[in-house]
Parts: structure tokens; C-alpha cells; sequence
């Protein structure tokens, strides 16, 4: 946390009300976003009790599994979740542009364009919080190696069609979201605490109706009170009022409602299963019918505020005008939907359960690169987050005092003019650091030459290196002038990209070394075992 | 050393006071243990803990009751998973500590599985003592189903239930801890691994309690077995996890623990915690012990709700996370940083004023910025 965005903390306590940490949206939010509210069963590992699933805020789709543990109703939850998921994802399959990219050619080695379609426009899903996306990853590893009846006609349980094609789905939206700066999949909690500062602390602020309390109170109420109460108030039975963002629920609401709902549910189907004629069987029916929309009535009484909560904490983010470079990002997030199309439709197989060293390598180098990406663009998009660089030394801004031409040494001379800033700002300088200054959407590079005065005083010389055309005198607008307001930064506006990684034939033994025959045809994953345990 | 009988029997004597009349100690168990690393400085806490008070209790009474609550279904998978993981004479799990921790040894076939069953916690601990000595003259694999371990704590023993204790047939000792949050592809929630490891410390340095005193004495192994359900599955499979640091941290903060006498004996003659107290009375109670908040402490102490509200209307900064105060200096609470922040106190020359004067004027001037650059959109 920066001293201002600690500041910004202490002023929304003083204020009762969240205080901004941005001043423009820094992440695309699409025109259709699908939102997916989760519960998860407590204890088990990836067996959803329900979730609201949809891209219209009015008309939600409510999915419920009455029984967590039996498997062939947590395939149905599956198989619906597809016919919702899969549909949205497939109508931005089809849309593309033309496009190109560079690819190195097998033959010369050297890198050459090529054309290929990328998507128009991309999928969006979110959820409520972080342990949503988690939730996410979770499902997508455990849909994406199931087999189907088609692949595996021998094998008992097989998955219902779509459902392993959701886990591959699933599994790249939730591997995107480690990607900064990313938006295929976001978490409203992260996207409203990246631009609001609530008075509580970072751990507090996972709370989705706490965060929103702080950020939109009720009335006149302060922050802090709608806060609490969203966090802690439970009506006469002991039932939060709020109910958690999920995918866990309370364990008053499991212990209390739950439970009792389901067992009169496995009453009743083990009932049923008993009846002996179709009368008894039609009146057995009619009860399993409700007690199953019991659960139903439950599931949605707790999922159905989260979801109101996360178009209203939608809402509010778009009213912040778009950060200039977040479309590039989403751009980004494109190129990385259009990729996993192509991956399926190639027929590849789903991700591995671990990535080989080569594949892990190049995923922690992207996030590197764009972690800082993502740094320097929002800085340059927003004033706020520069004056956060600028305090801690890795910006500064004022006013151009004085411009001296001059030329580098040569054959031939090239412009070089030395400027002088006047700034309050405190950057850590050395000599000859390069420094950076958008001019129309590209960085122009500078270098610092000295102080004019005092060391560390607040006159510093800089010396224009580029952009300023190929002539003896610098185009028109390339310099600034006397008097014009200026911000330089020590950190680059556009990434490189880093060292190149060795062929994965030179794997290093620190990575486990190269590959073996790389004619040899890697097993496929196995699905997981299935044992009867499973259902207990 | 334990210390002198009389000074220990007047610590218990002063600590019962301090709970009450008729109400009986509140056992430490392995996770309130483990959670005093979590805030070693916390005297309340200390002290709370060391005298045996029950804290949801007085949370309760004194109206922010604690949130911490488990469901059935999760409770319900926990005792199924680790029955099966138990079934068979321990024949599974025998073979995951021989696969995971002592491959070289002898294969464990037929292991001894003593009854532990005793009347008392004081009973079940002596008990497994006996068991622990015999298995460890017999020389070959033993499996102790829940033994009862008791450990020292401020001169009154805590008694300590693991889930299971293995002996090997080379006579060291393992400590086994089995949970129900699974094992994916081979790696857990670091968050729930932290907090298994924290509190297998506890047993480990329980277990060297007992194994002091037998000859020779025996070693405890300290990587302790944690066996997980696989994947989606209930099959169990497990890892070693090296407990050292977490250990190291605990006995720390055991010895230190022995400062409860100071802290019971700084508190205003009569104070006592007993939760049948009016809530006023009790409030004064616990406002005389210091407390430390931290937002941390809302996952590990049930008091914190109690302790947040009270930091909250002082004002205190480490309301917002102890980062918060490291940047902020000497100044500790809200009303202080915003008014050395717009100029209406501090010292200019105090680098921490500084540095907040100059966050507060960028912090303005951005926003300020940002305005006008809206306001020219709107209207070009």
C-alpha cells in the first residue's frame, strides 16, 4: 500500500464514505458480461451446491444441486452450466477481424508477419470475490479430463458431452486471471478495490457487502456502520442478513437450513425409490418435487443478493470513464481467447495437470512483463496512480523553465536541446538515467544531465534524445517549450520483450533438462479416478 | 525448571480468580495454541488464554459475538475422511508414513495399536506416555489412534489430542495430522497448510515433552506427516511437512507465555472475567488488558470483533493493518496522520510529516486534475 492510497484510507474513515484510489476505470468491462455467483459444498472439494448464472441482471438462471454428493445430479449442475457458459462463449467465437502476427518462419528462422483472425470481441465472466475466481479454476480441473460416453464408451459415469469442453473453458479463463492486468475473468472485489479506498483493512475488504457499504452507503448512514451491519447482522433465526459473496456459505445457514433441506430431500427420493404402485410413486413424486424446490428457495435466498450486488458494484464502475490503454489490454485478452478457439479446434488436448518447464517458463515471463505493462500504463492513464510514482521517485512533473538547442557530436549533427524542468517532485536520478515523456501515445526518451543549482535541488537538465524526426532541426511539437507542463518517468512505457528462453532443447537441468524423444507422442492426461467413495 | 511449587499453585490460584467462581478452566487445545504466534504481542490474548477463559463466552456477553462456526457437512466429511484413512488397523496410513518419511525401514505389516482408553484427560496422557514407552522397547511399528499429550503452559498443563502418533521401528516418533481440504495435483492451500503446520508444532513439542523423559530419549521426527484427501476423491494421500520453523516460533512464544504472572499481576485487585458479569464490568475487565488489533486477528481470536470496535473508535491506525503504521511513523492514530497530512500539526521537519504533507498535496492535485480533465470532456 502507497502512503496515498493509505491517505485515501484515512480520509475514507474520517469521511464515512470509500475515497478514490483512481480516477478512470482501468480494466474493460464489456457490454455483456456474464456473471456467475457460485456456492460450493462445505468440505468437499469441487461440489457446487448451486450458483445464478447469467448476462441479464433481471433473469438470472438459478442452478441447484439438491444433493452435493451424488454425482450423476452434480454432472445435471455441470451439463446446465455448459448449455449457459458454453452458448456466450461460442457467439464471440465466431466474430473475427483480420489481424497480424509475427511468427518465425520454420524454414529461414526469421520472424515474419503473418495474417490470421482474431476475435472481434471477447467473453467476460465475473464473479463476486477472489475465492470465486479460485472457485472457477477448481471446476475447470475437474471437468476438463472427464470423459464422455463418446470418448470412453466402456467406462461407467461417463460426463455429460459439453462438460469437459466447459472444463477446458473454464481452466483458461481462470489461468488468464493470473495474468495482470487481465480481463477475461475478474472478481468485483478486486475490480472495486483497485478504484476505492475503503476504512478497513485489505482482509475486510473481501467482504462484497461491506466493500459496497463503504463504497454507496444506504441513505445517510456512514461507511462504516452499513459496513458492519452487512458483515455481522442476523435476523431472528441467526441468519447473516447479507449473505457471504460465496462460494462459501455461513455455517449457521448450513447447519440450520441446509442440512435439514437436504435430508428431507433424501427422504423423500429414498421414498420414492420404495413406492410400490404408480399412485404411491405420482404422491412421492409430488414431495420430492418439494423438497427439492426447497433447496432451490434456499439456494437462491442466498445467492440472489450477491448477485444484485455485483451488477450494482458494476454499475458504479461505469460510471468512471475507460482507462486510455485499457482497450489495449482487452486487446490483449482477445489475442488470448482467439488462441484457446484455435487450441480446441485444432483438436489439442486439454491443458496438462502441470505445465512442462518450458510452458511454466514462458507463463511467469508474460505475467513479469505484464505486471510491469500494467504498472506503467496505468500510471500514464491516470493522474492519480502517476502521483503515486511521483512520490515515491519514479516520476516527476513541473513546468519547463528553459530550452538550449544543441547537437550531438558527428557526421551528422543531430538535434539534442537540453531542457530545463523546474519540479517539487524528489526523483531518484543518477547521471545519464534515461527518463520518459508521452508524446501523442509514444514515450520520448531523455536523459538526465545535472542539476541546474544546488544537488537535489529543483532544477533538473534534461537532454532530448529522440522522436524528434530525421532532421537537423526537430519536427514541429517534438520539444517542449518554455513554460509548458511536463511529467517524465524512470520506468519505461512499453515493454520489451524479455531475454529470448532457450529452444526447449536447451533446457537447462535446472528445469529438468530437454524433452525426451520428441517423436514420442506425450500419454494423455488420465481422467481422474472415480471410486465409490466419492458419494458418502 | 519448573518453577517452585508455592509460586505455581499461587499463579492458579490467581488465575481461577481471575475466571471466576465455579467456572472451570477452558482447555487449551492445539489451535488457540498455535494462533498465539499469530500475535505474540496481544496481552489480552495472553493472558485470556493462559487463565483459561472461555473467550467465545465473554465475546458473547459483552455483545460482538465471535463468527466462527463450522458446518455439519464439513465436520461430517472431516470424521468420515479420517476413519477411512484409520480403517484396517491403520494399515493405509502406516503405509504413507513408511512411503513418505522411512522408506528404508521394514515395510509396517501388523502394527501395534494400543488402547488408549482412560478415565481423564490426566489418565489418557499417562496412558499414552506407557503405550509410548512400550512401543518403543518393542522395536517395530506402532500406530497411537488420538493419544492425549499434555504440555506445560504457564505452569498448568494443556492437554493436546493429535490426530495420530506413529512410532517407527528405529524408535523415532512422527506426528500425524489429518485434514480434509484436498490435494490437488499434488499441492494444497497454502493458507490451510500453514495453519495444519502450526499446529502439529504444538504436538511435536508436546511429544518431546514426554520423550524427555524416557531413556535413552527417543527423537521426534520433526517433518510431520499430513494426509489429505487426493484430488476430487476421498483416497488419502499425504506429504511430509518440515515443521522447524513453526516450532521454533511456538516454544518462543511458550516461554514467554510465563509473563502472564506479570500481566495477572498489573490488573486492578478483583478484576474478573467470569461471562455472568454485567457487560460494563466486564468491558472495564478487558479495557484494563491491553490489546494489540490487528485485522488478522478477525481469522484467529474471538474476540476481535470486540477488540476491532474498540480500535476503531480510537482511532488507531493498525485498524487498517499493521503496513499501515510501519509507513506512518510515530503517528498511530486517524485524526493525528490527517492532521499532520493537511498541515494543522506536526513537526515539517519529522520525515514521516514530510512525506505525508507532500502524498496529501500529489494526492489533491491529481484529483484535482482528473476534474478539470472530465470537466473538459464534458463540455469541449
Amino acid at each position: 500500500m502507497s502512503l496515498i492510497s493509505t491517505l485515501a484510507r484515512l480520509e475514507a474513515i474520517s469521511t464515512g464514505r470509500a475515497q478514490p484510489v483512481a480516477t478512470v476505470r482501468h480494466r474493460h468491462l464489456s457490454e455483456r458480461p456474464l456473471v456467475l455467483v457460485p456456492l460450493t459444498t462445505a468440505g468437499e472439494a469441487g461440489a457446487p451446491l448451486g450458483a445464478l448464472v447469467g448476462t441479464d441482471r433481471d433473469a438470472p438462471r438459478l442452478l441447484v444441486v439438491p444433493q452435493p454428493r451424488d454425482r450423476d445430479l452434480r454432472f445435471a449442475f455441470l451439463a446446465e452450466l455448459a448449455d449457459i457458459v458454453l452458448p456466450y462463449v461460442d457467439s464471440y467465437a465466431d466474430v473475427v477481424e483480420a489481424a497480424e502476427r509475427s511468427e518465425t518462419d520454420p524454414e529461414t528462422g526469421k520472424r515474419v508477419k503473418v495474417e490470421v483472425d482474431l476475435c472481434a470481441d471477447a467473453p467476460q465472466l465475473i464473479v463476486p470475490s477472489r475465492s470465486g475466481i479460485d472457485f472457477v479454476r477448481l471446476l475447470g480441473r475437474s471437468m476438463r479430463f472427464r470423459r464422455t460416453a463418446e470418448q470412453e464408451p466402456e467406462a461407467p459415469h461417463p460426463a455429460p458431452p459439453r462438460v469437459p469442453l466447459l472444463g477446458r473453458w473454464l481452466t483458461h479463463f481462470g489461468e488468464r486471471a493470473r495474468v495482470p492486468g487481465s480481463s477475461l475473468l475478474l472478481a468485483l472485489t478486486d475490480l472495486l478495490t483497485r478504484h476505492w479506498a475503503t476504512g478497513q483493512s485489505g482482509v475486510e475488504d473481501q467482504h462484497l457487502g461491506a466493500l459496497l457499504a463503504w463504497i454507496d452507503p444506504p441513505g445517510d448512514e456512514s461507511g462504516d456502520t452499513a459496513a458492519r451491519r452487512a458483515e455481522l447482522a442476523r435476523d431472528a433465526d441467526g441468519q447473516l442478513l447479507c449473505p457471504p459473496a460465496g462460494p462459501a456459505t455461513d455455517p449457521a445457514f448450513d447447519n440450520k437450513l441446509l442440512a435439514p433441506a437436504i435430508e428431507r430431500y433424501d427422504r423423500a427420493r429414498a421414498a420414492l425409490a420404495a413406492a410400490e404402485d404408480g399412485l404411491q410413486a405420482d404422491d412421492r413424486l409430488g414431495d420430492l418435487t418439494a423438497a427439492e424446490r426447497g433447496i432451490r428457495g434456499l439456494v437462491e435466498s442466498r445467492t440472489r443478493p450477491t448477485w444484485d450486488a455485483v451488477w450494482r458494484g458494476l454499475d458504479l464502475l461505469r460510471e468512471l470513464p475507460e482507462g486510455a490503454h485499457a482497450a489495449d489490454r482487452w486487446t490483449r485478452d482477445r489475442w488470448s481467447f482467439t488462441g484457446h478457439r484455435d487450441r480446441i479446434i485444432a483438436g489439442e488436448p486439454p491443458q496438462p495437470r502441470r505445465d512442462d518447464a518450458v510452458t511454466a517458463a514462458n507463463k511467469l515471463a508474460t505475467r513479469e512483463r505484464e505486471q510491469a505493462r500494467l504498472d506503467a500504463q496505468e500510471a500514464l492513464d491516470d493522474p492519480l496512480v502517476m502521483a503515486g510514482r511521483r512520490l515515491a521517485g519514479e516520476a516527476f512533473a513541473g513546468e519547463v523553465t528553459d530550452v538550449v538547442m544543441a547537437y550531438s557530436e558527428g557526421k551528422r549533427p543531430s538535434p539534442r536541446p537540453l531542457v530545463t524542468v523546474h519540479t517539487e517532485d524528489r526523483p531518484h536520478l543518477g547521471e545519464r538515467t534515461k527518463v520518459y515523456r508521452s508524446l501523442g501515445g509514444k514515450p520520448q526518451a531523455a536523459e538526465f544531465v545535472g542539476y541546474d543549482g544546488p544537488e537535489g535541488g529543483d532544477l533538473l537538465v534534461l537532454r532530448i534524445v529522440d522522436k524528434m524526426g530525421r532532421g537537423k532541426e526537430p519536427e514541429q511539437g517534438s520539444v517542449p517549450e518554455k513554460g509548458d507542463l511536463v511529467c517524465f518517468t524512470l520506468f519505461e512505457h512499453d515493454q520489451r520483450a524479455g531475454a529470448k528462453l532457450p529452444d526447449p532443447d536447451d533446457t537447462p537441468w535446472t528445469h529438468g533438462g530437454p524433452p525426451g524423444d520428441p517423436e514420442a507422442v506425450p500419454l494423455p492426461e488420465q481422467p481422474d479416478p472415480v471410486t465409490e467413495e466419492d458419494v458418502l | 525448571m519448573p518453577p517452585p511449587r508455592t509460586r505455581g499453585t499461587a499463579l492458579r490460584q490467581r488465575l481461577a480468580e481471575l475466571r471466576g467462581p465455579e467456572v472451570p478452566a477452558k482447555a487449551l487445545d492445539a489451535r488457540a495454541l498455535a494462533a498465539l504466534a499469530a500475535n505474540p504481542g496481544c496481552r489480552r490474548r495472553a493472558l485470556l488464554d493462559g487463565a483459561g477463559v472461555d473467550k467465545t463466552a465473554l465475546a458473547g456477553a459483552l455483545g460482538s459475538p465471535s463468527a466462527f462456526g463450522q458446518s455439519q457437512f464439513a465436520f461430517m466429511r472431516g470424521n468420515a475422511f479420517e476413519a477411512r484413512v484409520k480403517a484396517d488397523g491403520g494399515a493405509e496410513l502406516l503405509r504413507l508414513v513408511h512411503e513418505r518419511l522411512d522408506p528404508s525401514a521394514e515395510p509396517p505389516s501388523g502394527a501395534a495399536v494400543p488402547d488408549l482408553a482412560a478415565i481423564g484427560p490426566e489418565g489418557r496422557a499417562a496412558r499414552t506416555a506407557l503405550a509410548l514407552r512400550e512401543a518403543a522397547e518393542s522395536g517395530g511399528w506402532a500406530l497411537l489412534d488420538h493419544p492425549m499429550l499434555a504440555l506445560d503452559v504457564a505452569g498448568s498443563p494443556a492437554f493436546l489430542e493429535p490426530d495420530a502418533v506413529v512410532v517407527h521401528p528405529d524408535g523415532r516418533w512422527t506426528v500425524v495430522e489429518i485434514k480434509s481440504f484436498p490435494m490437488l495435483d499434488g499441492s494444497a492451500d497454502p493458507a490451510k497448510v500453514g495453519a495444519a503446520a502450526r499446529q502439529s508444532a504444538v504436538y511435536v513439542l508436546a511429544l518431546e515433552e514426554v520423550a524427555a523423559r524416557l531413556e535413552p530419549v527417543p527423537e521426534v521426527h520433526h517433518r510431520v506427516l499430513l494426509v489429505c484427501p487426493k484430488d476430487f476423491s476421498n483416497l488419502p494421500t499425504a506429504a511430509a511437512v518440515d515443521v522447524r520453523k513453526q516450532r521454533a516460533v511456538t516454544r518462543r512464544q511458550l516461554t514467554r507465555l510465563t509473563r502472564i504472572e506479570e500481566i495477572a499481576d498489573s490488573l486492578p485487585e478483583g478484576t474478573c472475567f467470569a461471562p455472568d458479569l454485567p457487560r460494563e464490568q466486564l468491558a472495564e475487565a478487558v479495557q484494563s488488558l491491553p490489546a494489540t488489533y490487528a485485522p488478522e486477528c478477525l481469522a484467529a481470536c474471538e474476540l476481535a470483533f470486540h477488540c476491532r470496535s474498540h480500535a476503531r473508535e480510537e482511532g488507531e491506525v493498525t485498524s487498517l493493518g499493521r503496513s499501515a503504521r510501519a509507513e506512518l511513523g510515530g503517528l498511530t492514530t486517524v485524526e493525528d496522520v490527517l492532521a499532520a497530512a493537511h498541515g494543522r500539526a506536526g513537526d515539517p521537519e519529522d520525515p514521516a510529516v514530510a512525506a505525508l504533507r507532500r502524498a496529501a498535496d500529489l494526492r489533491a492535485e491529481a484529483l484535482a486534475t482528473a476534474a478539470a480533465r472530465r470537466e473538459g470532456a464534458a463540455c469541449p
